[in-house]
């Protein structure tokens, strides 16, 4: 069953002509079932247009209407990622995933507050994007490293989701389904909502949590662990050597007023009853000692 | 007064309002504020206005911090800033070229200011093991496995998911200007960016570098078995590693003379 998407998943680029959008639509296009997903772009100077096949509408809306597509994946640059997402809300779309990194936390305020009370799913932004491995791909992760297996991960960065993943194909464990929450402060669905959907997926057995320093994600996933989670958790938190008061890359790696430290944060997880691990080449292994 | 303190041993003192952003700062929650911090009844309706003129210079300037510290009220009921602080979301400059414009680069770290022009994000630190890597969660993690292994890291660098050769030359150019550095970790996972193309930018950069520190490579990903023989092939004294732990050892092993342990 696996979580947010399958081989029957419609998808639309909003942001299909730009350089970054076409060279991972056609990635995305590639894999898998993704002939069959990847069925529309939006563009609103090139309606009418089609990018190798796929054709382009000028609004989100027209775009699900023509085509049936209820999931859309934004790479517009990041002054118009925002008003991405608000134009894919509105027109009711299950699900968003924006990939695009360095969008002002004032718009994310802005379109999180439009966003309540509406349908739409929002994956990132910041990050990169969700897959279920062997049916769907959205987003920019390497396809060719995952294979479909019973594990989900859920993690806050993109490259540390891939090491986590690779890890987790040395031992011959397949994947349920990645998803890759992003880096940003303001964002979609935090760890939190993806371990419900997980803990409610039949065909995922156990998870790997992947979380770094800033905010308190990670604690109130760990918290909800403890109450309600039916499966083994493992974790892994990056960041314990990262300087107070500096951003790590991420917008939302920053340990600030003392809090969002990778040890509180372990430590949270600890007494939640969730294993975690300290050395970042053991994520799969630990898995596998739970299951 | 340090805020961090105050939280940390007085967090009664600490008081939290949530902003409705359609809303902004209200009038009801600007005297709340103002009567939990002591400010008389008579100057409640200047700090009104005081708070209300923060919050808005807050949100039209995007920032991320504003910080009044300290804030008094004269003996005749003004209130005052005696001084103050603001962070901008880097992220949101674009809109703002005034801010852009007052930006001082001699109160930057000069190796922080080098790296953002070849768009890499680096923050120095204080350990002497370089090291570099794609993606902000990975190089975090890779700083801690060195950690891990009983040494400190230089340096958080990341190159960005998809680095590319002449990236990889300047972030190592920008590692061995700090003296400190004594040995250089690459971590690097290939995902659409494949390994081979990886090594021969590593490769290139230690010549071009005359590198004359250990260097520990671990690849993962495409074409990984391309990317160690490369390595291999080139001559250099480039030590590989199987996986992160393996790479932290070797380097701890080879600059400070022992076998790393996990503290």
């Amino acid at each position: 069953m696996s979580i947010l998407i399958d081989r029957n998943t419609k998808v639309m680029t909003q942001g299909i002509t730009g350089k970054t959008g076409a060279f991972h639509t056609r990635l995305c296009r590639d894999y898998a079932n993704g002939k069959a997903c990847f069925v529309a772009g939006v563009n609103p100077s090139k309606a009418g247009e089609n990018f190798e096949g796929i054709p382009i509408y000028g609004t989100v809306r027209e775009a699900k209407q023509q085509t049936g597509a209820t999931v859309s994946v934004i790479y517009v640059p990041p002054p118009f990622a925002a008003s991405a997402i608000d134009e894919a809300v509105d027109a009711e779309l299950d699900l968003v995933i924006c990939i695009t990194e360095g969008v002002p936390v004032r718009d994310m305020i802005a379109t999180r507050n439009r966003m309540r009370g509406k349908k739409t799913i929002l994956v990132g932004p910041n990050c990169p994007g969700v897959i279920t491995p062997d049916e769907i791909k959205i987003g920019i992760m390497p396809g060719h490293i995952h294979k479909k297996g019973r594990i989900g991960v859920v993690s806050r960065s993109g490259t540390l989701t891939y090491e986590a993943v690779g890890q987790l194909m040395d031992l011959g464990l397949g994947q349920s389904t990645c998803v890759g929450i992003g880096g940003d402060p303001v964002n979609g669905l935090k760890h939190v909502d993806v371990m419900r959907l997980f803990n409610d997926d039949p065909e995922t057995d156990a998870v790997i949590m992947v979380g770094e320093i800033g905010g308190d994600d990670e604690e109130t996933c760990a918290r909800w662990i403890k109450a309600y989670m039916k499966k083994p958790v493992v974790g892994f938190i990056a960041g314990v050597t990262a300087p107070p008061g500096k951003r790590m890359g991420h917008a939302g790696a920053i340990i600030s007023g003392g809090k969002g430290t990778a040890t509180e944060k372990l430590a949270v997880m600890e007494e939640c009853g969730i294993k975690v691990t300290r050395n970042p080449a053991e994520m799969a292994s630990l898995l596998k000692s739970v299951l | 007064m340090e805020i961090e303190e105050v939280a940390a041993h007085h967090p009664d003192k600490i008081h939290k309002v949530a902003v409705d952003p359609d809303a902004g700062l209200t009038d009801a929650q600007s005297d709340e504020i103002a009567r939990k911090i002591g400010v008389p009844d008579a100057s409640i309706a200047q700090a009104r206005t005081f708070m209300q003129g923060l919050y808005r210079a807050f949100v039209e300037c995007d920032a991320s911090l504003a910080e009044i510290n300290p804030l008094i009220v004269t003996g005749k009921g003004d209130v005052l800033a005696l001084d103050a602080k603001l962070n901008f979301d880097a992220n949101a400059l674009f809109r703002h070229p005034d801010i852009v414009a007052m930006r001082d680069l001699d109160e930057e770290d000069p190796a922080e200011v080098e790296a953002s022009k070849y768009d890499l994000s680096y923050i120095s630190l204080g350990g002497n093991i370089g090291c570099l890597v794609n993606g902000a969660g990975l190089a975090m993690a890779t700083m801690d496995t060195i950690k891990l292994f009983g040494a400190e890291p230089a340096n958080f660098l990341d190159v960005g998911g998809g680095a590319t050769a002449q990236k990889v030359t300047e972030a190592f150019k920008l590692m061995l200007k700090n003296p400190a550095v004594k040995g250089i970790l690459v971590n690097i996972f290939g995902g659409i960016m494949r390994c081979d193309t990886i090594a021969e930018g590593v490769i290139a950069a230690a010549k071009e570098v005359k590198l004359s520190v250990p260097l520990v490579v671990r690849m993962k990903g495409t074409n990984e078995e391309l990317g160690r023989k490369a390595l291999q092939d080139s001559g250099l004294p480039i030590i590989s590693a199987d996986n992160m732990a393996d790479a932290a050892k070797k380097i701890v092993a080879a600059v400070i003379g022992k076998q790393g342990r996990p503290a």
